[in-house]
C-alpha cells in the first residue's frame, strides 16, 4: 500500500473547537464524569468524552495513561466508582459485560483470546449471536439448531477467506501463529455483526508486512458502516487511519483532533511520541555519521 | 492361590450396580470438569442427595419408587443451585473449597442423630426398595440369569437393567448436549470465560446449568447404589469423591465414553485387588495380614491416582490437545 | 578471532515432532549489536531461548567464546556471562527495584555495590526509586528494571527478547537508545525485535528469521535499504 492511496479520512465529526471533550455531531458513545480508582491510584477520570459514529478513532497515550481500564469500562469489563455512559442512547451503567456485547459492541483484548483447544471454525462459529442450539433445552433437538448453524458455518467461512484462514478452519486454534490469532479474533468479532468494534492493541506482536493487512481489514469495517475504536502505540497506523485521535494522560483525556493536528501538539510530543519520531536513530546514537547515511540515499 | 475365584471375582467386577451407579457419578463429574472446567470435589455429595431423597421420599412420605427417585433427582438439582449461585461467580478454586465442605456437611446431617427418625443416622435406611414398590416392578421372574461370573438373581438383574437403561439415557445426554452450540459455548467457558462474555454469551447461567446436569447424573449414580444396597452415611465419605474422579480420569475427563471404561477399570481393579492381596497375604508373599492386605488396595488407588495425573493426565482416550490443565 | 556467540544448523522446537527452528545460523563478534528480525511464528524468541538454554536443542551447535553450551542450564550460563531479560514477566512484581536488582547478582552477593554503581550510571532513574515496588512501575519502568537486573552480572553478552514490546513510541526510543549505550560500554547484544525499523537502524548487523531458518543477513543499513526486505517484512508505511 503505497502512500498514493491513502484512506479516506472522514472530516466535520466535531462541532466548535477540537480540544479534550469536545462534542460531536453524531456520537455512538457518551461518556460523563467516569473516575475508576483502584487503591490510592486514580486510573481513569474523563469528565467529558464523546466517539463519533462510522469513524476511525485512536485512544493514544502512556502507558498506565488510563486507556485499558477505560476500554474495560466502557465494554461493561469493569465497573467505575462514579459516571454515566451510554451507547446510542442507552445508559450502560450496570449492565454486564456479556450484555453490552448483545448490544453491538465487541472487543479484542490486549492478550488475543484466540480459544486454542478449539478449531478455528469453532472459534468463529462461537461469534455468531441469537443462536437457537445455544439454549440448553433447544440443544438436544437438532433438528431446531441444524439449519441455522449451516447458515453460521457459512457465513464463519467467508470471514474466514476474507482474512486468509480458511485452509486452518478444521485445525485447533493453538496451531495458528500470533499474527494468525489476531486475525482469528478480528474475524470472530466480525461474527457478532458489531456496530461498535474496540480493538485494544491490536496490532502488538504483529510483523509489519502483516500490519497493513490488518489496517486494510480495519478500513473496511469503517466501510461497512461500523464504528471502530482501538488503542494503538504504532503511530505510523494511527496516522495512516485514525479519523480521530483521543489522547490520554494520567487518566485524563489531554488533546484530541485529527492526528496531524494531535501528534504535532508539543505536550503530547514531549510526553508520548518522543522527539525522535521521524529520525534514524543511527543518526542520535552517533553509530552511523551523517556521511555514510547521504551515501546510502 | 485360588486363581479360581480371584479370577471370577474380578470379571464379576465388570458389571455390577456399583460400577454403574459410579460410570453415572463419573459422567456427572465429567460434565462439571472435563467439558466445563469446574472443580467440584463434592460429587459424593450429589450421590448422597440422590440415594436419601429417593429412600426418604418412599419410607417417610409413602412415596413410590419412581416419584422417590424423581426427588432425589430434584434434590441433586437444588443442591447444584445451593453451590453454584454464591461461587460460581468467583474464581474455580472457591468452587472447588466449598463442594468439598457442602458434601461434608451433607453427610453429616444425615449421620446425625438430630435426624434418625427419617435418615436412620449411623444405621442408614433400607427395606425402601419393598415399600416403593421398586423390587415388586421388577418384570424378571425369579430365578437365576446369566452364565459364570455374571450370575445374578432377578433382582440383580432387574436392578443391572434398570442402571444401564439410565446410565445409556445420561451417555446419550451428554453425548447430544456436548455436540450442540451449547456443548460449544461450555468448551469456551473452559478454557476461557472472559473472551466467551465479549461474544455476548451469559457465562454464570451456562456455567450454573453444566453444574445441575453434572448433579444430577452425579444423583442418579446415588439412587443406583441406593436401588442395589442400603443407603449408609458412611458411602459418602470424600474418599468415594476420589475414587470417581480417579475413574473419571483414568477413561479420559473430556470425553463420553471415558467416565464409562474408567468406572468400569476401576472397580474391576478393585475386585482383583481385594481378591488377591489377601490371598498374597495369607500365601506369605507380602509381609501383612490378610485384613491389612485387603485395605492395602486403597493406598494402591492413591498411588495410581498420582501416577495418572503426573504422566498421562488425559487418560486413555482423551486428546492432550484439548485439556486445559495439561500443559 | 572466536565469534563470542556462534550457532550453527540449530533445530529446536516445543511439542514433539514440531520443530520452530529449522537450520537457523547466526553468530556474533565481540561488540556488535545483532538485530533479530522477521515474521510472527518464525522463532526470533526460540532461537534467544535455544542460547539460553530454555529451549532443548534437537540438533546443530551453539558455542560461546568457543565452548559447547549445548544442554547447558541457564544458571551455568550466567556465571559464564550471558544475560537474557525475557519479553514478559522480567521483574519480580512483590519485591522492590532494589532487591530485583540483588536477585541479579545472585550468583556473586558481594558484587553487588560495585555493579549497582555502573548499573545507576546508565539508568539513574532507578537510582532515585530504589525503595519502590517492581509491580507498581508501568511498562517501560519495568523493561529498566529488567535490563538493570541482567547487567548487574556484568554479561559479556546480553540477550533481549523484544525489549521495546508494548511501550509508547517515546519509551521505545528510549529502550532502544539504552540498548545502544550498553553496548557501546562493551556488552555484545543479540536483540530480538518486531519494531524492526528502529532495530535495524541502531544494529551493526541482523538476520531476518523466516519459517525458522536465517533468510536473510547484512549489516542493519543494508538490510533497511534493501527492497526485498522492506516489502516483506518491514513494510512501507513507515517511509
Amino acid at each position: 500500500m503505497s502512500n498514493s492511496d491513502s484512506p479516506q479520512k472522514s472530516t466535520g465529526l466535531h462541532i466548535g473547537e477540537a480540544g479534550p471533550g469536545c462534542k460531536k455531531t453524531d456520537p455512538m458513545l457518551i461518556i460523563d464524569h467516569v473516575k475508576k480508582s483502584f487503591g490510592g491510584l486514580t486510573a481513569v477520570d474523563v469528565e467529558h468524552l464523546e466517539i463519533p459514529k462510522n469513524a476511525i478513532t485512536a485512544l493514544i497515550g502512556p502507558n498506565g495513561a488510563g486507556k485499558t481500564t477505560l476500554f474495560n469500562l466502557l465494554t461493561g469489563f469493569d465497573t467505575p466508582d462514579t459516571g454515566e455512559w451510554e451507547f446510542l442512547g442507552t445508559s450502560l451503567s450496570g449492565v454486564p459485560s456479556y450484555k453490552v456485547a448483545q448490544m453491538g459492541q465487541v472487543r479484542t483484548f490486549q492478550l488475543t483470546k484466540a480459544l486454542s483447544l478449539l478449531t478455528v471454525l469453532d472459534n468463529m462459529k462461537l461469534g455468531a449471536k441469537n443462536q437457537v442450539g445455544e439454549s440448553i433445552f433447544r440443544a438436544l433437538f437438532p433438528r431446531s439448531w441444524r439449519k441455522q448453524d449451516a447458515e453460521i458455518e457459512i457465513k464463519a467461512i467467508e470471514l474466514l477467506k476474507r482474512f486468509k484462514l480458511d485452509t486452518k478452519q478444521a485445525d485447533f486454534a493453538a496451531s495458528l501463529s500470533g499474527g494468525q490469532r489476531k486475525l482469528l479474533e478480528m474475524a470472530r468479532a466480525l461474527m457478532t455483526d458489531p456496530v461498535l468494534v474496540m480493538l485494544d492493541e491490536p496490532m502488538a506482536g504483529v510483523n509489519p508486512a502483516l500490519t497493513q493487512s490488518l489496517l486494510g481489514h480495519v478500513l473496511d469495517l469503517k466501510k461497512e458502516g461500523m464504528t471502530v475504536l482501538f488503542v494503538e502505540h504504532d503511530m505510523h497506523m494511527v496516522r495512516h487511519i485514525a479519523d480521530w485521535v483521543v489522547v490520554m494522560a494520567e487518566g485524563k483525556v489531554v488533546a484530541e483532533g485529527p492526528p496531524e493536528t494531535v501528534m504535532n501538539e508539543q505536550a503530547v510530543i514531549d510526553a508520548y511520541l518522543g522527539a525522535h519520531q521521524d529520525t534514524d536513530l543511527g543518526v542520535v546514537t552517533g553509530r552511523i555519521s551523517i556521511i555514510d547515511q547521504e551515501k546510502d540515499k | 492361590m485360588d486363581w479360581g475365584t480371584i479370577i471370577n471375582n474380578t470379571l464379576a467386577g465388570l458389571l455390577t450396580p456399583t460400577t454403574i451407579a459410579f460410570a453415572l457419578a463419573a459422567l456427572g463429574l465429567a460434565m462439571h470438569f472435563g467439558f466445563a472446567g469446574l472443580l467440584n470435589f463434592g460429587i459424593a455429595g450429589f450421590m448422597a442427595i440422590g440415594a436419601y431423597g429417593y429412600a426418604i421420599s418412599v419410607l417417610t412420605f409413602g412415596f413410590p419408587w419412581w416419584g422417590g427417585m424423581i426427588v432425589g433427582i430434584i434434590g441433586s438439582i437444588l443442591f447444584a443451585i445451593l453451590l453454584g449461585v454464591p461461587t460460581l461467580r468467583l474464581r474455580g478454586d472457591y468452587l472447588a473449597i466449598v463442594t468439598i465442605a457442602a458434601a461434608e456437611i451433607v453427610r453429616l446431617l444425615f449421620l446425625t442423630t438430630a435426624f434418625t427418625d427419617v435418615t436412620g443416622s449411623a444405621d442408614g435406611l433400607f427395606g425402601y426398595n419393598n415399600s416403593g414398590g421398586f423390587t415388586s416392578a421388577n418384570p424378571f421372574p425369579p430365578g437365576s440369569y446369566g452364565w459364570g461370573p455374571w450370575t445374578y438373581n432377578s433382582e440383580t438383574l432387574w436392578v443391572l437393567t434398570f442402571g444401564l437403561g439410565v446410565l445409556a439415557v445420561c451417555v446419550w445426554f451428554l453425548w447430544a448436549l456436548m455436540r450442540s452450540p451449547w456443548g460449544r459455548v461450555i468448551k469456551g467457558i473452559r478454557e476461557d470465560e472472559e473472551a466467551i462474555r465479549a461474544l455476548g454469551k451469559n457465562v454464570f447461567a451456562y456455567k450454573l446449568q453444566a453444574l445441575i446436569i453434572g448433579g444430577i447424573f452425579g444423583g442418579m449414580g446415588g439412587i443406583i447404589y441406593a436401588a442395589f444396597a442400603n443407603v449408609s452415611p458412611g458411602v459418602y465419605v470424600t474418599s468415594i469423591t476420589f475414587f470417581i474422579w480417579t475413574s473419571l480420569l483414568l477413561g479420559g475427563a473430556a470425553t463420553i465414553w471415558g467416565p464409562v471404561i474408567g468406572a468400569v477399570i476401576f472397580w474391576t481393579l478393585q475386585a482383583f485387588l481385594s481378591n488377591i492381596l489377601p490371598e498374597l497375604a495369607l500365601a506369605g508373599i507380602l509381609p501383612v495380614s490378610g485384613t491389612q492386605a485387603a485395605t492395602l488396595r486403597f493406598v494402591l488407588v492413591g498411588i495410581g491416582l498420582m501416577l495418572l495425573v503426573i504422566y498421562r493426565p488425559q487418560g486413555i482416550f482423551g486428546d492432550k490437545r484439548e485439556l486445559t490443565f495439561v500443559k | 578471532m572466536t565469534r563470542v556467540v556462534d550457532v550453527k544448523n540449530l533445530t529446536a522446537g516445543y511439542l514433539p515432532g514440531v520443530n520452530i527452528l529449522n537450520e537457523a545460523n547466526l553468530y556474533a563478534d565481540k561488540g556488535e549489536l545483532i538485530g533479530i528480525i522477521g515474521p510472527n511464528g518464525a522463532g526470533k524468541s526460540t532461537l534467544l531461548k535455544s542460547v539460553f538454554g530454555l529451549v532443548k536443542v534437537r540438533e546443530g551447535s551453539i558455542t560461546l567464546n568457543g565452548e559447547d553450551i549445548v544442554g547447558q542450564k541457564p544458571n551455568q550460563l550466567v556465571a559464564k556471562g550471558v544475560g537474557y531479560i525475557p519479553q514478559n514477566n522480567n521483574v519480580f512484581p512483590s519485591l522492590t527495584i532494589e532487591e530485583n536488582l540483588q536477585m541479579g547478582v545472585f550468583q556473586d552477593p558481594k558484587s553487588y555495590d560495585k555493579r549497582l554503581e555502573f548499573v545507576v550510571s546508565i539508568f539513574d532513574e532507578l537510582g532515585k526509586r530504589l525503595k519502590q515496588r517492581a509491580g507498581s512501575l508501568s511498562g517501560g519502568e519495568r523493561q529498566m528494571v529488567a535490563m538493570g537486573r541482567a547487567l548487574m552480572m556484568e554479561p559479556s553478552v546480553l540477550l533481549l527478547d523484544e525489549p521495546s514490546a508494548g511501550l509508547s513510541p517515546v519509551r521505545q526510543d528510549e529502550a532502544f537508545l539504552r540498548v545502544s549505550e550498553i553496548n557501546k560500554a562493551g556488552v555484545t547484544c543479540i536483540m530480538v525485535e518486531q519494531n524492526a525499523r528502529r532495530c535495524l537502524q541502531i544494529a551493526d548487523r541482523a538476520y531476518v528469521l523466516d519459517q525458522g531458518t536465517d533468510a536473510v543477513t547484512g549489516t542493519g543499513r543494508e538490510l533497511l535499504n534493501d527492497p526485498k526486505v522492506v516489502g516483506l517484512y518491514l513494510g512501507t508505511l513507515g517511509t
